[in-house]
C-alpha cells in the first residue's frame, strides 16, 4: 500500500481517524472518510487516471466537480458496475474498487496512444471522409474497429441487484444548489413558512464555502453553511435534498431530480434504493446552480498536472490533498490568485502566477504579492513540457491587446498548472426551460436570459460572483419567491457581513492562448471529446457557420461532461475566426441531463412483471389450479391452453377443439370490451358509429356490428345488444376496448352533442363465459332457471335474462365458434361461482374448458376477423363484408368509403388458403406469390394474416390478404417466407372452411 | 405541462388525451369527397397559440378545448367542450 504522500497533516473535511481502503486498477490504496475517489487519488500522488477519447493521450483529474472529463471510472463490479462515474464526484467507501476506462492494455501503456503520432492525419470528419466515400464498403468493414477504439466505458451485463424507485414531491418554492446563495435563498424562504425544498448534488451543503477560504458572520463559510442547514432542518417546512442533482426543468415548472441515496456505501441498506428519482413540481425556483470554471486553450494543456485553478485550491481546502509541489497558476482573472495563495499555505511551492492581462493590481493579486509570490503580468502559458506528466510550462509575452509580444518563450519548471480562463455561469436548467442565455461582456460569459418560466437565477449563477452578492441575491429571491406563493411580506432579511478577498478586478478572456513559433503540441477545446482549436478552425474553413454544426462536426461538447468546460472556448474561438461576437454566434442548446442519469433511475420499480399493469379475469385463480397455461393479450393475462399431464401443447389444443366441435366446451371471455349505451338517441347514435343498422334491432335481438373510422376503414367490430328501447350493450374486441370508448365519447361530446345518450364502460362489471358445442344448450338448461332456453324462446342472436345457480345472468345467443354456441354474462364478482356452476354441470356432459389458442383455431375455421385482419388498411368491401354497409343511413367512415383505392377490385381481400399438398405448414406473415422462382423484385399479391393447423380438417389453413380476393378462388400461388427459405404452393379457397352454411349455429 | 381541467383541477398533462385540432369541424353529409377529405386529412401546423381537443382521460373523462402555444407549450386556456365556440 503507498502512502498519502499528498495528504497536508491538518485541514480539510476529511476525517482522519476513519481511515478507508480502496483500490484503482486492482492497486491498494487509502484515504478518509470525506474524500471523494478523485481526492484520495491525489492524495496518494495517482496523477495518471485515463486515456483521451481519440488519440489516448494520458490524463490526470482536471476538475473538482460535475465537469471532470478526463477522471471517467468504471466503479463497483459485476451487476453493480457502473461505467463513465466522475470520480470527483463519487464518495470514498471502504472497499471501493473503481478502474479506469478506455486503454489497453494498461493505462500506463496503451497501443491507441499512436493515433496522438497520427494526430495530424486524422482531423474531425476523418472516419467519415475517410470510410463513407464512395463505395461505402469500406466502412462496413472498419466501422467495428473504429468503435471499439473509440467509445467510453463498457456497460454492466449482469441485471442491477439494487432497487430504485421513484417520487413525487410538490413545494412552493425549489431552491436548486446549495452554496451561499442557495442556502440564502432557502433561508428566506423557509422563514416566511412557505414549503421549501433544497436540493444539492454534494453529500453536504455549502458548494463553494467548502472549497473557498471565506467568512461569513465572522464564521468560516463552511461553518456558517453547517449552522444554517442545521437551522433549515430543524424546521417543519423544508425539505432537505443532499446529493440530489436536479438534471432536468421541464414544462410546468416541473423538475427532475437524481438523489444518490446509497451510492456512498458499498451496498444499500435494507430497505433502502440505491437512487431515488424525484418528480418535483415548484410553484417557484431559484436556480442557484453556482458557476464552472473554464480552462484556458494552450498547447498541451491536457496533460497530467493541468488542472482547473479552482479546483486545485479546492482539493487543498476540502480535502487537504496536494495536487502538486511545484505549481504555475495561468490566468486573466483575479479569481485564479486564491489558488496562488492557497496553495502557498498548504506549503506547495508557487513558481509564478502568469497573468495574460497587462495589470493585475485588485485585492486578490496584492495578497499573493504580499506572500512573497511572484506575478508576471503580460504574459500567458502557451505550452507544456512533458510526456506523461507536466515537467515545466512554457510561457511568453501577450501585447495588451491579447496578440503575442515581442520576445521567446521562456520555461518554468513546475508539476502542475492551475488555469483558469473565468467562470461561466451554470444556466443549463434555466436554458431548458427554453430560455436564452445571453452573452455579459463584462464576465465574458453567458449569463441568464428572460426568464421562460417562474423562475430566477441567483448570485453565481447569474454571473454575480462576489459572495456579498450571492447572499444578497438569494435572501432577496427567497423571500420573493416566497412572497409569489402567498408567504411572507417580500422583505428582505439583512445580508451579513462576509469576506471573500475583495473586490474582483475586470478579467479579460484570451480564446485561444497564442502560439508561439516552436511551441508544439496539441490545445484542447474539449478536453472529453479530444477536439482542438485546430478541428474548430477546420470546421470553419469547412463552412460550419452554426455553433450547432460546429458541435455535430467536431463533437464539441458532446462527451458525458456535455460541453461543460468546452462550449465557451469552443465557441468564443468560432467567433474570433468569424469575425462576429459572441452574443450573434450563441451558445447550443443545453438539454436534460445536466449530468448522466442511471437508466435504472429512471426505470425505478417498473421491472419485470411491474413494466406494466396485468389485468386478471374474475376465474383466473381457478384457469391457474386447472393447468392453463397464459398468454398475454394487452395488459390481460388469458388462458392459452389447459394442459393435461403429459400433453403436447399442439395436441391439447386439437383436443380443446374437437371437444367444442363434437360435444361442449366451456371458455372465459370476460376481457371482450362491454359499454353500456343508453338514451332515447342511443339507436341513432349508433346507427351513425355502426355502418350496418341498429335502430330496427328489436329489443331481445343482438347484432354483429361493424365500425368504420372517418377514412372508410375498419376500426373494430363485435356484437352489440339491444336490451330495450333506449339500452343497448355494446362488446368490442379485447384490443381496442379503450380506443371504441374514447371514439364514443369524441363524437357524443364533439360531434354530436345534442344526442341524448350516454356510455360507460363496464367492460370490468361483467364476468363473460363462453359455453360452446352441441351440448351447450342441454347444459344451460341445467345449469340455469327462470328462462327458456329452447330455440323459439331463445334464437340464434337472442338475448335473455335468468338465474346460473341463482346469481343474475344474461345469457346471448351468439356464436364466436362456428358451434351452437351461447355467451352468459354475470356480474364479476359472481365469475368464479358462475364458472365453477357450469363446470359443474357440464361434468356429466364431458364439458372441457378451453383456451385462446383453440378458441384461435375455431375463428380461423370459421373465416372470423380479428386484429390481424383488421389492421387498420382493410375496408368492409376487403373483409367480403360489403353487404353489410347499409345504403340507406349516414355513418361514420360512409362519406370517404367510396373512393377510387378504396373501391378498387385488385384491392387486397381475404380469402382462405389451403396447402397444395395438403400438409406443409403456412406461416402468418408469408407474402402470396405468383412464381417463387421469379427473380426480384416480386410482386407482391398479398399475405398471409393468420394461419393454424386446423383440427376440424387435420390439415393446415390460413387467412390471408390477396389481391383480387376470392376471383382467385381455385388458383394456386406460393405463400414465400424468405427469412427461413421457405415457399409453400396455396390454394386460393373461400374462408369460411367449416360449416360454410352456418347450419350448427341454428336450431 | 400542466392543463387546468374545469371539473379537476390542475393536473399533469400524461392525464390527458390528445383529440387533434379543435378548429376543424365535421362537414356536413353531402359536403363532397373533397371536404371529407380536407377534414380528415389536411390539418395546419401552427406556431402560436392553437384550439385543441383533449379529454381528461385518466380523470373526468371530458373532453375539452385547449389553448396551447405550440411554440412554447404554454396552456392559455382550458374550456368544456360543450359550449365553447368552436
Amino acid at each position: 500500500m503507498s502512502g498519502q504522500t499528498h495528504r497536508l497533516a491538518s485541514g480539510g473535511e476529511i476525517d482522519r481517524a476513519r481511515p478507508l481502503g480502496f483500490s484503482f486498477d486492482g492497486r491498494a490504496y487509502q484515504g478518509y472518510a470525506g474524500d471523494t475517489l478523485a481526492s484520495a487519488l491525489i492524495a496518494n500522488g495517482v496523477r495518471l487516471v485515463g486515456r483521451s477519447f481519440k488519440y489516448h493521450r494520458p490524463r490526470g483529474i482536471y476538475s473538482i466537480g460535475p465537469e471532470e472529463p478526463n477522471a471517467l471510472v468504471r466503479l463497483r463490479q459485476g451487476g453493480r458496475a457502473e461505467p463513465n462515474t466522475r470520480a470527483t464526484v463519487a464518495e470514498l467507501y471502504d472497499g471501493l474498487a473503481a478502474e479506469s476506462q478506455h486503454r489497453w492494455p494498461s493505462l500506463g501503456l496503451d497501443i491507441g496512444w499512436v493515433n496522438d503520432l497520427l494526430g495530424p492525419f486524422i482531423p474531425s470528419g476523418f472516419y467519415y471522409k475517410t470510410f463513407m466515400g464512395p463505395g461505402r464498403g469500406a466502412w462496413m468493414v472498419y466501422e467495428k474497429y473504429i468503435r471499439k477504439a473509440a467509445g467510453l466505458g463498457t456497460a454492466a451485463r449482469e441485471p442491477d441487484p439494487d432497487r430504485y424507485e421513484k417520487r413525487a414531491l410538490w413545494c412552493d418554492v425549489l431552491v436548486v444548489g446549495g452554496g451561499p446563495a442557495g442556502i440564502a435563498a432557502a433561508l428566506a424562504t423557509a422563514e416566511t413558512g412557505a414549503r421549501v425544498v433544497l436540493a444539492d448534488e454534494r453529500a453536504s451543503f455549502g458548494g463553494a464555502l467548502r472549497r473557498e477560504r471565506m467568512t461569513i458572520g465572522g464564521l468560516a463559510g463552511r461553518d456558517w453553511a453547517g449552522n444554517s442547514i442545521d437551522a433549515l432542518a430543524a424546521r417543519g417546512n423544508v425539505t432537505l435534498l443532499p446529493r440530489t442533482t436536479v438534471f432536468g426543468y421541464y414544462d410546468g415548472n416541473g423538475l427532475g431530480a437524481v438523489e444518490r441515496v446509497q451510492d456512498h456505501v458499498p451496498t444499500p441498506g435494507e430497505y433502502l434504493p440505491r437512487q431515488r428519482l424525484w418528480n418535483i413540481r415548484a410553484r417557484r425556483v431559484v436556480l442557484a446552480t453556482g458557476a464552472i470554471e473554464q480552462p484556458l486553450v494552450f498547447a498541451g494543456n491536457d496533460k497530467p498536472g493541468v488542472m482547473l485553478a479552482s479546483a486545485a485550491r479546492g482539493y487543498v481546502n476540502q480535502y487537504a490533498a496536494r495536487p502538486g509541489t511545484r505549481a504555475v497558476i495561468a490566468t486573466g482573472n483575479d479569481d485564479a490568485y486564491r489558488t496562488a495563495i492557497d496553495l502557498a499555505l498548504a506549503g506547495v511551492e508557487v513558481v509564478a502566477v502568469v497573468d495574460h492581462r497587462p495589470a493585475a493590481d485588485g485585492a486578490l493579486p496584492r495578497a499573493a504579492r504580499a506572500r512573497g509570490i511572484d506575478v508576471v503580468t503580460g504574459h500567458a502559458v502557451v505550452g507544456t513540457i512533458g510526456m506523461m506528466d507536466v515537467a515545466a510550462v512554457e510561457i511568453a509575452r501577450i501585447d495588451p491587446q491579447g496578440a503575442l509580444a515581442d520576445g521567446a518563450a521562456r520555461q518554468l519548471a513546475c508539476d502542475l498548472v492551475c488555469a483558469s480562463g473565468g467562470w461561466q455561469p451554470a444556466v443549463h436548467l434555466h436554458s431548458h426551460t427554453g430560455a436564452k442565455p445571453v452573452f455579459d461582456d463584462t464576465i465574458n460569459a453567458f449569463v441568464p436570459g428572460p426568464s421562460r418560466q417562474a423562475e430566477l437565477s441567483v448570485g453565481a449563477a447569474r454571473g454575480a460572483f462576489a459572495l456579498a452578492d450571492c447572499l444578497a441575491d438569494g435572501l432577496r429571491a427567497g423571500a420573493e419567491a416566497a412572497k409569489a406563493t402567498g408567504h411572507g411580506s417580500g422583505a428582505v432579511p439583512p445580508t451579513p457581513a462576509c469576506e471573500d478577498g475583495g473586490v474582483q478586478a475586470p478579467a479579460r478572456a484570451l480564446w485561444p492562448v497564442p502560439r508561439p513559433p516552436g511551441v508544439r503540441g496539441k490545445a484542447f477545446v474539449d478536453i472529453q471529446d479530444d477536439v482542438t482549436d485546430k478541428d474548430v478552425a477546420l470546421a470553419h474553413r469547412e463552412g460550419y457557420v452554426s455553433v450547432e454544426h460546429l458541435k455535430r462536426y467536431t463533437t464539441l461538447g458532446m462527451g458525458t461532461d456535455q460541453g461543460k468546460i468546452s462550449n465557451l472556448a469552443g465557441h468564443a474561438i468560432m467567433a474570433g475566426l468569424r469575425g462576429q461576437s459572441m452574443q450573434q454566434v450563441g451558445t447550443t442548446t443545453f438539454r436534460p441531463p445536466y449530468t448522466p442519469v442511471a437508466f435504472a433511475a429512471f426505470a425505478g420499480r417498473e421491472l419485470g412483471r411491474h413494466y406494466q399493469p396485468i389485468r386478471r379475469t374474475p376465474t383466473h385463480a381457478w384457469h391457474e389450479a386447472n393447468g392453463a397455461t397464459f398468454i398475454e393479450a394487452g395488459l390481460w393475462v388469458r388462458p392459452q391452453v389447459y394442459m393435461r399431464g403429459g400433453e403436447q401443447m399442439g395436441d391439447a389444443i386439437a383436443r380443446e377443439v374437437r371437444a367444442v366441435r363434437g360435444n361442449l366446451g366451456i371458455c372465459d371471455v370476460s376481457t371482450l370490451g362491454k359499454i353500456d349505451v343508453q338514451g332515447p338517441d342511443a339507436a341513432k347514435f349508433l346507427d351513425r358509429v355502426y355502418c350496418n343498422t341498429f335502430s330496427t334491432l328489436p329489443a331481445g335481438r343482438a347484432r354483429y356490428g361493424l365500425m368504420l373510422r372517418e377514412d372508410g376503414i375498419v376500426m373494430d367490430d363485435g356484437t352489440t345488444s339491444r336490451l330495450s328501447e333506449h339500452r343497448f350493450f355494446m362488446t368490442t374486441t379485447t384490443a381496442n376496448a379503450g380506443k371504441v370508448m374514447t371514439h364514443l365519447e369524441y363524437y357524443l361530446s364533439v360531434v354530436w352533442p345534442e344526442l341524448k345518450v350516454q356510455v360507460a364502460s363496464v367492460t370490468e362489471q361483467w364476468a363473460g363465459i363462453a359455453v360452446a358445442g352441441p351440448k351447450s344448450r342441454e347444459l344451460l338448461q341445467r345449469a340455469m332457471t327462470g328462462v327458456d332456453l329452447s330455440n323459439e324462446a331463445l334464437p340464434f342472436m337472442g338475448v335473455r335474462d335468468g338465474l346460473l345457480a341463482g346469481i343474475p345472468a344474461r345469457v346471448f345467443r351468439i356464436s364466436f365458434s362456428g358451434e351452437l354456441a351461447y355467451e352468459v354474462n354475470v356480474p364479476s364478482d359472481f365469475g368464479v361461482a358462475a364458472w365453477e356452476a357450469l363446470m359443474a354441470a357440464g361434468n356429466p356432459l364431458d364439458a372441457v374448458p378451453y383456451g385462446l389458442e383453440a378458441m384461435g383455431v375455431m375463428r380461423i375455421e370459421k373465416g372470423h376477423v380479428v386484429g390481424s385482419e383488421l389492421d387498420g388498411r382493410t375496408t368492409p368491401g376487403d373483409l367480403n363484408m360489403d353487404r353489410l354497409v347499409s345504403k340507406k343511413k349516414d355513418f361514420i367512415g360512409r362519406q370517404l368509403m367510396g373512393r377510387p383505392g378504396l373501391v378498387d377490385p385488385k384491392r387486397k381481400r381475404l380469402v382462405g388458403l389451403v396447402p397444395v399438398d395438403g400438409r406443409t405448414r403456412i406461416r402468418a406473415g408469408a407474402q402470396i406469390v405468383a412464381d417463387p422462382r421469379a427473380p426480384a423484385p416480386v410482386e407482391m399479391l398479398g399475405h398471409v394474416t393468420s394461419a393454424c393447423p386446423s383440427a376440424s380438417l387435420n390439415h393446415p389453413i390460413a387467412l390471408a390478404l390477396v389481391s383480387g380476393g376470392l376471383e382467385r378462388k381455385g388458383q394456386t400461388l406460393h405463400a414465400a417466407f424468405p427469412l427461413r427459405n421457405e415457399s409453400v404452393a396455396v390454394k386460393v379457397v373461400d374462408p369460411v372452411f367449416v360449416d360454410p352454411e352456418g347450419k350448427r349455429l341454428h336450431g | 405541462m400542466l392543463i387546468r381541467c374545469p371539473w379537476c383541477g390542475e393536473r399533469d398533462h400524461a392525464e390527458y388525451f390528445y383529440g387533434g385540432d379543435a378548429t376543424v369541424k365535421r362537414p356536413a353529409e353531402n359536403a363532397g369527397v373533397q371536404a371529407w377529405n380536407d377534414y380528415v386529412y389536411l390539418r395546419d401546423n401552427p406556431k402560436g397559440p392553437h384550439r385543441e381537443l383533449w379529454q381528461h382521460q385518466a380523470g373526468c373523462r371530458e373532453w375539452l378545448v385547449v389553448t396551447r402555444d405550440t411554440l412554447t407549450h404554454d396552456i392559455l386556456g382550458v374550456e368544456p367542450v360543450k359550449g365553447a365556440a368552436r
